[in-house]
């Protein structure tokens, strides 16, 4: 059983700089972050938290948990918030609590949740998420749920659109998926 | 022992930023940057990256610079073209080389492109977009080709074709259009003279000529004024006036000084 973080594809930024952007970042072997926000500024927190969690790779000799790569966010976000605009979704898979979603949003809180959803798109699909998300998903319903619910907010947001990026994130393996623009999920367009 | 004065330290100076930002306050008009809005591009081909740029920069409505360089040196494996404020630009990529430079010095090895992709984007994050530099960084290195755009504020983008400045849209729009995986040195040459022409004849901040690099393997080609799409013209016909167009009706000298010849100049050694 997984739960991938969903979040919106494609970047604005007084027009569109790049339509196939990564906004899922692989920070650990089995850890990953959904940015939104600023470019610059996740960037940057994900490439410093990357380079602690490789410190402390070395250090513990043993992987990160999720929780200490989202509190290593958490930090970074709240004591420089009056500086940043990031709003951060952290997933993965490690021994001690299995698979987590933790979110940060832009002021520095740190949450813990089944799913998470974050970015200028995410207002618009609350009500699509909360109606259809059910415990102990399937892998195939997660995947399903995750996809459908970002291709409902690159509807409605005029700031997201793009392509879809996945990644399952399991004990044994990461797969990344990649959904082309031309073959979303397509709900009612009238 | 302490040094009467303290030495200089280099890099960017902020002194002035109070001063400057009171005498504005008072009305005074800051002087303009001379500023290169711009078309750069890059593109990976087969067995390398080619980059482009047009050669205008412009101080508000003035043409500045007919024929200036915006491809920078940063390493023997790479270039980085600049758009944005054109002396942030020098100074960001001439202070990247020097560290690279140094780095590849104390590793014995060549540098990476990532390297240098890391070293451009954490400075001008830690300057927060004060740094006016929009890059365009291509090189080859032990991974193969490889290029990235890097903005201002500090956000980087990892892609086989780029453009960037004021005319990255008409550029964009022949990228778009023409861009196929896998083209040759010479394919990858003609598209990315074709995106600057695009921005040189259908953006205002961009215009005069093309310069071309070309980085493969253990090898660099930098070609300046590749192409000129707009040499001036050769005129038809001689505006001159002839001589003697103005008839001289009369003429009167008046000596206002009486000039006295003086001794000779002393010459002797």
């Amino acid at each position: 059983m997984e739960k991938a973080p969903s979040l919106k594809p494609g970047e604005v930024n007084l027009g569109v700089t790049n339509r196939v952007t990564d906004k899922l970042t692989q920070i650990h072997d089995r850890i990953f972050c959904c940015r939104s926000g600023s470019a610059a500024d996740t960037q940057a927190i994900a490439d410093i938290v990357h380079y602690y969690l490789q410190v402390f790779t070395v250090q513990e000799g043993q992987p990160p948990t999720v929780e200490v790569a989202a509190n290593m966010f958490q930090r970074l976000v709240y004591d420089n918030k009056d500086q940043l605009m990031a709003g951060i979704i952290i997933g993965g898979w490690d021994a001690v609590n299995g698979p987590s979603v933790y979110s940060i949003p832009l002021g520095g809180s740190l949450h813990r949740r089944p799913f998470a959803i974050g970015g200028s798109g995410s207002s618009y699909i609350y009500g699509y998420c909360d109606a259809t998300y059910k415990e102990g998903m399937s892998r195939e319903e997660c995947i399903a749920f995750t996809k459908n619910a970002v291709s409902l907010a690159m509807s409605r947001d005029g700031s997201s659109g793009g392509t879809i990026r996945l990644a399952i994130i399991t004990k044994d393996k990461v797969e990344r998926v990649f959904v082309p623009g031309n073959e979303l999920p397509v709900f009612y367009e009238g | 022992m302490t040094l009467a004065e303290p030495l200089p330290t280099g890099g960017f100076s902020f002194d002035n930023v109070a001063r400057n930002a009171m005498l504005a306050a008072r009305g005074a008009k800051p002087p303009k940057a001379t500023s290169t809005g711009t078309t750069i591009v890059g593109v990976i081909f087969k067995d390398g990256v080619v980059l482009g740029a047009d050669t205008r920069a412009t101080a508000g409505p003035i043409v500045a610079d007919k024929n200036c360089e915006k491809i920078h040196y940063l390493a023997p494996n790479m270039y980085c073209c600049g758009a944005g404020t054109a002396a942030d630009t020098e100074f960001t990529t001439a202070l990247i080389s020097s560290k690279l430079e140094l780095h590849s010095l104390q590793t014995g090895r060549q540098s990476r492109v990532v390297t240098a992709m890391t070293m451009l984007k954490q400075m001008l994050f830690r300057y927060q977009g004060h740094i006016g530099a929009a890059l365009v960084l291509g090189g080859y290195d032990v991974n193969g080709p490889q290029l990235y755009t890097i903005a201002p504020h500090g956000s980087t983008d990892k892609l086989p074709f780029v453009t960037m400045g004021s005319g990255s849209l008409a550029a964009m729009a022949v990228f778009e259009a023409k861009w196929r995986a896998n083209m040759t040195r010479d394919e990858a040459v003609a598209i990315v003279n074709d995106a600057i022409e695009a921005g040189i004849f259908n953006d205002l901040g961009s215009g005069s000529n093309v310069d071309v690099c070309v980085i493969t393997k253990d090898n660099v080609e930098y070609l300046r004024n590749y192409n000129r799409p707009n040499e001036r013209g050769v005129k038809e016909q001689s505006y001159r006036f002839p001589r003697g167009t103005t008839t001289v009706m009369s003429r009167k000298v008046i000596n206002f000084v009486d000039v006295i010849e003086g001794d000779a100049m002393d010459v002797t050694a």
